[in-house]
């Protein structure tokens, strides 16, 4: 669960993509060569069907995941009208898995496109600008380099207490540096090129400039780390609720089910463990489509 | 070299300032006031603010803060609201308690992971690539405290092997090196090394794979050197990087071990950190957060030194 920061050595690659990236043509090989990875399309499969099935909850003709039975209590997998059992209040687990996959994924995905938005920002400005501006902002990253990412994200949860809005704040605050660490690094050697040059002498705005080819040079790479950081969000996210820090009950969240069903691991342990093999699965099916993406991305290939 | 560590050391000032703000604000993104969560709801007046005096919340925020310091840097954290013991003492014998796990835990990690990395990046067959890929990718995906809850339904519950929970024998205070306690550690280790296995052998087997295309391996096989002699030479070259990595992960893994000790009742920082969080003991809460930075800040300056001894190439300015 640890966030890795990418080795930066973008540089060879990023001049190769630099040519092929002009047209749309780029996009179009990257896309040919997704298709073309039997690995990757399996996993953007499962994720879809995963959010599809979120999405779709109300309309699957599944239990009220809300709706608790005292005579129902810990059915094991399999029976009937409970095909993967109930949980320690007799809520029906199928109901309560496909429900829970609204939460779990809203607060994998949302802080990483946050600290997308905010991080690339900051990364892009400091890098692009320079000197004192570039100082200030990363010195302040810097700062937040120093916490253990699990950490951070627990100690400010901790100190603002439980609920949804304060688990996304503190998990967006733990992935800007990261997301600002990475476009700040592109930025600054894409601000090297020669071309960045020719379009400056040629009278392009800075605003062009950044837009063309600042954002054209940074999103693949940019894209590729965000897809792996949603894989560490979805796990912090589900860590935290699993502590009693993140969605309170009676909602249902995979790392929140975990926690109320250890009590159960006595009675009915595969029920037990049931939330986090969807955690898994989703966390591993992103990191899979982020090395996918990685692969495809990489025009040395 | 040791002017470098100094300048390094130097520069850890103005991040330690930074860290030292960040976590006194920890106490003011509270909700509501500090002090009451620990008294009760109808607590008269008077008692709340001779409390807010005792514990120095009647001042302004930035006088709060330099006292805060000031006292911290001599080594006085502040009393545990929860318990009233001083937060320095509870958070060292905690912090002892997950330096004995996180020993244990990253030893059979990095071990583990020099070994599958490397076999990875020289084997022949695509087979134990394959696998030994697969098996840093499951590392670095599963969700470790789902893994904890696991091994606890398999070996503690099914099989009654291991103990499920604790540090030790019920009547035992503190670790001790004797079988009773080590098998208390078995399952806390397992689920904790899992991250740094899946972390370590990416980087070392991608590592090992460029050293071994670079120009100079196929120099030392042109000149007749046999495999296991170019092997010290290529794992000479993929060091500093992995170092790098190592260090990171066993930071990470000290300050992010709140999930398995809390699954395995563990009594360390993590521990220590839940249990503050849900007391509202904030003291606690600060005290923890600085101590376990420090030592993320302290040991990456280390491995930053270190990387530059091994490796003579790194010239830093």
């Amino acid at each position: 669960m640890a966030i890795q920061t990418p080795s930066l050595e973008l540089g060879a690659p990023l001049v190769q993509a630099t040519a092929a990236a002009a047209g749309r043509g780029y996009w179009k090989s990257v896309a040919r060569r997704l298709r073309r990875d039997p690995v990757t399309v399996i996993c953007a499969a499962v994720l879809l069907l995963l959010v599809a099935s979120a999405l779709a909850a109300p309309w699957l003709g599944l239990a009220d995941p809300y709706k608790t039975s005292m005579l129902r209590r810990l059915y094991p997998l399999g029976s009937p009208n409970h095909i993967l059992g109930t949980d320690e209040l007799g809520r029906d687990m199928l109901a309560r898995l496909i429900y829970g996959g609204r939460l779990s994924l809203f607060m994998g995905v949302t802080p990483v496109v946050c600290a997308l938005l905010i991080g690339g920002l900051l990364g892009i400005t400091a890098g692009f600008v320079g000197g004192r501006t570039n100082m200030a902002i990363m010195r302040v990253m810097d700062v937040f380099y120093a916490f253990p990412s699990v950490l951070l994200a627990i100690s400010l949860s901790g100190a603002m207490g439980a609920g949804t809005e304060n688990t996304l704040l503190s998990l967006t605050l733990v992935f800007i540096p990261p997301v600002c660490r990475v476009s700040e690094s592109v930025t600054t050697q894409v601000r090297g090129f020669d071309f960045v040059d020719a379009a400056r002498a040629s009278g392009a705005s800075a605003l062009t400039i950044v837009r063309v080819h600042v954002l054209g040079n940074v999103l693949g790479p940019i894209l590729v780390y965000a897809t792996s950081l949603i894989s560490v969000a979805i796990i912090l996210a589900a860590g935290l609720s699993f502590l009693g820090l993140g969605v309170k009950p009676p909602e249902p969240e995979w790392g929140l089910m975990l926690n109320t069903l250890r009590q159960a691991i006595y009675v009915n342990p595969v029920l037990a463990a049931l939330p986090g093999v969807m955690i898994f699965i989703t966390s591993i099916c992103f990191n899979m489509m982020s090395d996918g993406l990685r692969a495809a991305m990489d025009v040395k290939a | 070299m040791l002017l470098y560590a100094l300048r390094r050391l130097i520069y850890l000032v103005p991040v330690a300032f930074g860290v030292s703000l960040l976590v006194f604000g920890l106490v003011h993104l509270a909700p509501g006031d500090p002090i009451s969560a620990i008294v009760p709801p109808d607590a008269p007046k008077e008692v709340i603010d001779k409390l807010k005096e005792y514990y120095g919340f009647d001042k302004p925020l930035p006088v709060q803060y330099l006292r805060w310091l000031g006292v911290t840097l001599t080594g006085d954290f502040g009393t545990s609201i929860g318990t009233g013991r001083p937060v320095a003492s509870e958070v060292a014998s905690a912090f002892g308690n997950t330096i004995i796990l996180a020993i244990a835990a990253t030893t059979l990690a990095f071990t583990l992971a020099v070994i599958l990395g490397t076999a990875a990046a020289y084997a022949k067959s695509r087979i134990v690539d394959r696998l030994v890929t697969l098996i840093s990718l499951v590392g670095v995906s599963v969700p470790h405290f789902w893994l904890a809850i696991v091994l606890v339904i398999i070996f503690a519950v099914e099989l009654g092997a291991l103990p499920p929970m604790g540090m030790g024998p019920e009547n035992s205070t503190g670790w001790r090196f004797d079988r009773a306690h080590l098998a208390h550690m078995v399952l806390p280790t397992i689920a904790l090394s899992v991250i740094p296995l899946g972390v370590v052998t990416r980087t070392v087997r991608s590592t090992i794979k460029e050293t071994l295309s670079m120009e100079f391996v196929t120099a030392l096989q042109a000149k007749g050197m046999n495999d296991s002699q170019i092997l010290r030479h290529v794992l000479k070259n993929a060091a500093p990087t992995c170092l790098a990595v190592m260090g990171l992960q066993a930071g990470n893994l000290i300050g992010g071990s709140i999930l398995i000790e809390t699954v395995f009742a563990w009594p360390g920082t993590g521990f220590l950190l839940n249990s503050a969080i849900f007391r509202r003991d904030l003291p606690i809460l600060q005290g923890t957060t600085l101590v376990l930075a420090g030592f993320f800040m302290l040991l990456n300056l280390t491995v930053d030194v270190i990387q530059t001894m091994v490796d003579p190439r790194i010239k830093r300015g």
